[in-house]
């Protein structure tokens, strides 16, 4: 949970970084509209000089439109657009902000005219402008695209510039793209070496065919070892995070698994009762999701971003609504008879399959992420996208607020006491049907709220639930039942063994393999990991 | 011994039916294929083609009752035994096309060349001779409804436990079979096919034939089922599902009954999914999905589990209903057979036949109605 907490200040940094730092925009256009008055190469090489004298790494776009020769005048009136298609009219866009800015005839439009030294210069002053950007956020992405594209003419500069910089980290990067320069260039063995070593702290799975290469095709004895060496020393490294990455996919996979299963555990831990409908009424949280945003987007635009707090309760009464149907309109006449059950819920789960395909079409349905989901972040070697690890967070506070439920409320106790032995609990004055009833609605709401979740993550259609059915059934039934934490281990277990299988195995192979694994595991222990004891489980 | 498995198994019910069942694998070809197209009892080729379709669901039903109705295993794992069946028979097929195929390589499948393989892998080796196919038909899924139940049924796996990892088993089975690498024709599975046994599978004769031997078949099966669940061994599986423990104690190895069960069961499916590729054309990975064993068992139900001409029945009128349903009011189906489950399940426990026979034996005896009434009590009290 701690980690979590410093994963998301991180986060909350590297948003704040890249926030776009407003530059001096009239003085900008005021340069850029002087293309429309240069005539000669000699006078476009003069503006262009400007620009790069002004240092605004806003100029980029244009200068880059300008070396591909969509950087044109409207002879008009001489503004100047970046021109979109082609043909009898062309659209036109801002030069600075890329937006759209109306259309011209063809014919009104002057390019302004660029010959490969003018592209050359361009490129140079583009290079420069972001490597000396006052973001240092740009300039950490030109180093990177440097560093994966290194050319040992840019050694110079980035010598420059590497002098210039005061930021550690951006600095840092400079060295390293300056390395990967210099492996390529033909400077003296100690340089290369020392390029080696940085090559080396550096790590990651980018530099490993830089070093190959320089292995291969190099005639020094000393490079070819120091690089051997490295790629010994990153290959060991990668393995760790490559471990570190699966088990975060395995949790990210476990916590999904366990939002689609613990509402299952839960009815089936009370009441021996098979929902085969479970996938439904997640599918039903994720159709009301949809449902609040296709609200929010017509009527309150700027709610978007409650989109998901609205969608969660609401999900929750959906689901756990037509649970508390089901369970008095058809379960609770089939009590003691657990296979029927089973099939009157498949029955219900086609029904409500169908109702869906029938209200809202065939297909998927659209839900947008919030703002606050979207996007991904690194630690180290580690890729986290921010939407799965919301939902570890998700699931790792719906299962604390069940466990509070099931162990300090009353209606907790009464469930708790109904698992374990049905007879003694209605003889102690528990009201048993009710205990079902509710119960039956809280997993189903348990469910609802997991489809808001997935919502996120996966497609909504009709068939959302089938894909997790099976799935959280192998949780329940590994884990064993009437114990929450037994769903937990179960989820998590499945989540990363079937990502560490991946690798080797593929997706679907691990998969089966996972599934051979339960049904060879249910043998030896017919009532899961963590199984109740005593005589009650035979009933 | 055979002779008095089979005196027990002709009983007057049963004779009638595999009769019935004779006479139609007979009558409905022969209609078929001499009565002019204008006579009232001229039977279309593609209803003929339809319902012998029909018909190897029938015993597939049969085969599902086997374990459910008579020994308490529902299985929603069946469809992978008939698809397997299906796969042998479709490997057999696709081994007959030979150099016609798109690609007319004479020993590798259109898909093999497509995929770029340079020869047959082993388990394709035999399947260009009838009898070995015949033989996979009922070999493979009796094999691995042999090694899955000696593992369940040894460790006591039961109930709606068992019901899961049965479905688990074919969900495993099918993302299997959707991979190319497999062998087995990936997401396309097997088609195209051209000729059985020497005769081309469109032709209007040999779907008449195939109609005939599925309509036997079934008989043949009708026949076995009944006597088995007619013998000494038929009475103590209906002991198994009625109170396990109780017929463990009494000292009766309850594993074994239900493995043999489950294995013929299996058998029977097997040989069902064999009749049925030739019959529609095309067996695909799609046939192992877990909504289709789940449909299977909704038909048994609906015409009556804990007895023989309950499935039939009941596969013939669902499928029936499915086939109008989805042509009349392709939106309703889903709604239709989901209100099935629910209704069955709620108001007809007893299926059709429960329904038909509770009828007449309020006017007999009632003794069939009680042995039905027994078939279907809940195992209670079994496990104390």
């Amino acid at each position: 949970m701690r980690l979590i907490i410093l994963l998301s200040g991180l986060l909350a940094l590297i948003l704040a970084a890249t926030m776009p730092v407003s530059a001096d925009e009239a003085e900008l256009r005021a340069v850029i509209a002087k293309f429309s008055e240069a005539k000669k190469f000699s006078q476009t090489e003069a503006v262009i000089e400007e620009l790069q004298a002004l240092g605004d790494t806003d100029a980029v776009p244009t200068l880059n439109a300008l070396s591909d020769g969509l950087l044109q005048v409207r002879e008009s009136d001489g503004a100047v657009f970046i021109i979109k298609g082609d043909g009898e009219t062309v659209d036109l866009l801002d030069p600075l902000t890329r937006e759209a800015a109306g259309t011209a005839p063809g014919a009104d439009l002057r390019k302004v005219k660029v010959k490969n030294s003018i592209r050359r210069l361009i490129a140079d002053v583009v290079s420069g402008l972001t490597l000396r950007a006052r973001n240092s956020a740009v300039r950490l992405e030109a180093a990177e695209t440097m560093f994966s594209r290194p050319d040992p003419a840019m050694i110079a500069t980035l010598d420059g510039v590497i002098a210039e910089e005061t930021d550690a980290g951006v600095k840092t990067a400079f060295m390293q793209a300056r390395a990967a320069a210099v492996l390529q260039s033909d400077l003296p063995e100690a340089d290369k070496l020392d390029a080696i070593a940085l090559m080396r702290d550096r790590g990651g799975r980018d530099v490993l065919p830089i070093l190959t290469a320089i292995g291969a095709s190099t005639q020094s004895d000393a490079i070819r070892a120091a690089s051997r060496e490295a790629i010994a020393s990153i290959e060991e490294s990668m393995m760790f995070w490559d471990a570190g990455q699966n088990i975060l996919y395995g949790v990210s996979l476990g916590s999904v698994l366990l939002l689609a299963a613990i509402g299952l555990a839960i009815t089936f831990g009370v009441m021996g009762v098979i929902n085969m409908a479970h996938g439904e009424m997640v599918m039903l949280g994720a159709y009301t999701t949809f449902v609040v945003q296709e609200f929010i987007r017509t009527s309150a635009p700027w709610a978007f971003d409650y989109s998901l707090a609205i969608a969660l309760p609401l999900a929750f009464c959906v689901s756990g609504a037509a649970g508390l149907v089901m369970e008095r309109g058809i379960i609770r006449f089939l009590y003691g008879r657990p296979l029927e059950t089973l099939l009157a819920t498949w029955g219900v789960s086609l029904i409500l399959q169908q109702a869906v395909r029938t209200i809202f079409g065939p297909t998927n349905r659209e839900v947008g992420n919030p703002s606050w989901m979207s996007g991904s972040f690194e630690v180290g070697e580690l890729l986290i996208t921010t939407n799965r690890l919301w939902i570890v967070v998700f699931s790792g506070v719906v299962f604390a607020i069940l466990l509070l439920v099931l162990k300090r409320t009353r209606f907790g106790l009464q469930m708790r006491a109904v698992t374990q032995n049905r007879p003694m609990a209605s003889s102690m004055g528990i009201a048993t049907p009710w205990v079902d009833a509710f119960t039956f609605a809280l997993g189903s709401g348990i469910a609802g709220i997991a489809g808001v979740a997935l919502s996120q993550i996966d497609n909504v259609s009709p068939n959302l639930g089938q894909g997790y059915i099976i799935d959280s059934f192998m949780v329940v039934v590994f884990g064993g039942v009437g114990n929450l934490w037994g769903t937990l281990v179960g989820a998590m277990t499945l989540g990363i063994a079937n990502k560490f299988l991946e690798p080797y195995a593929g997706a679907v192979l691990a998969k089966i393999f996972i599934l051979v694994l339960i049904i060879l595991f249910i043998q030896k222990r017919p009532r899961g990991l963590f199984a109740l004891k005593g005589r009650s489980v035979e009933a | 011994m055979i002779t008095g498995f089979l005196f027990r198994a002709l009983d007057r019910k049963a004779i009638l039916v595999a009769l019935a069942l004779m006479a139609i694998a007979l009558l409905v070809p022969l209609s078929n294929l001499y009565l002019p197209a204008s006579h009232p009892l001229h039977v279309p080729t593609h209803i003929l083609s339809l319902s012998g379709k029909y018909l190897t669901y029938a015993l597939l039903a049969l085969a599902l009752d086997l374990v459910w109705g008579y020994c308490g295993i529902l299985s929603l794992g069946h469809g992978a035994f008939f698809a397997l069946g299906g796969y042998a028979m479709g490997m057999y097929l696709m081994r007959q096309i030979g150099t016609r195929g798109v690609y007319g390589n004479p020993v590798l499948p259109d898909f093999m060349v497509f995929l770029n393989w340079k020869e047959l892998p082993w388990y394709w080796y035999g399947f260009d001779q009838f009898w070995f196919a015949a033989l996979m038909v009922v070999a493979v899924p009796g094999a691995l409804a042999f090694v899955f139940g000696w593992f369940a049924f040894r460790s006591r796996v039961s109930g709606v436990y068992l019901s899961i990892i049965t479905q688990a088993l074919t969900y495993a089975l099918l993302l299997a079979f959707f991979r190319n690498e497999m062998g087995f024709g990936g997401n396309n599975g097997l088609t195209d096919f051209k000729d059985i046994l020497g005769y081309s599978v469109q032709a209007r004769e040999t779907r008449a034939a195939l109609f005939a031997a599925t309509a036997i078949a079934l008989a043949l099966a009708f026949v076995i089922c009944s006597g088995i669940v007619n013998s000494r061994y038929g009475k103590v599986l209906v002991c198994v599902r009625d109170a396990e423990s109780r017929t463990r104690f009494i000292g009766y190895r309850v594993e074994h009954i239900k493995l043999f069960a489950f294995v013929v069961s299996a058998m029977m499916a097997g040989i069902a999914g064999a009749l049925y590729v030739p019959q529609v054309g095309i067996i695909n990975p799609g046939e192992f999905a877990p909504a289709n064993s789940i449909e299977v068992v909704i038909w048994t139900a609906v015409g009556g589990r804990g007895t023989l001409v309950g499935p039939i029945i009941g596969a013939i009128a669902v499928n029936g209903g499915k086939s109008y349903f989805t042509a009349a009011f392709p939106e309703f189906w889903l709604f239709a057979l989901g209100a099935l489950f629910v209704a069955t399940t709620l108001f007809l426990p007893k299926g059709i036949v429960g329904l038909v026979s509770g009828g007449v034996a309020r006017l007999r005896t009632g003794r069939e109605a009680d042995r039905i009434e027994e078939t279907l009590q809940p195992e209670a009290g079994a496990a104390e």
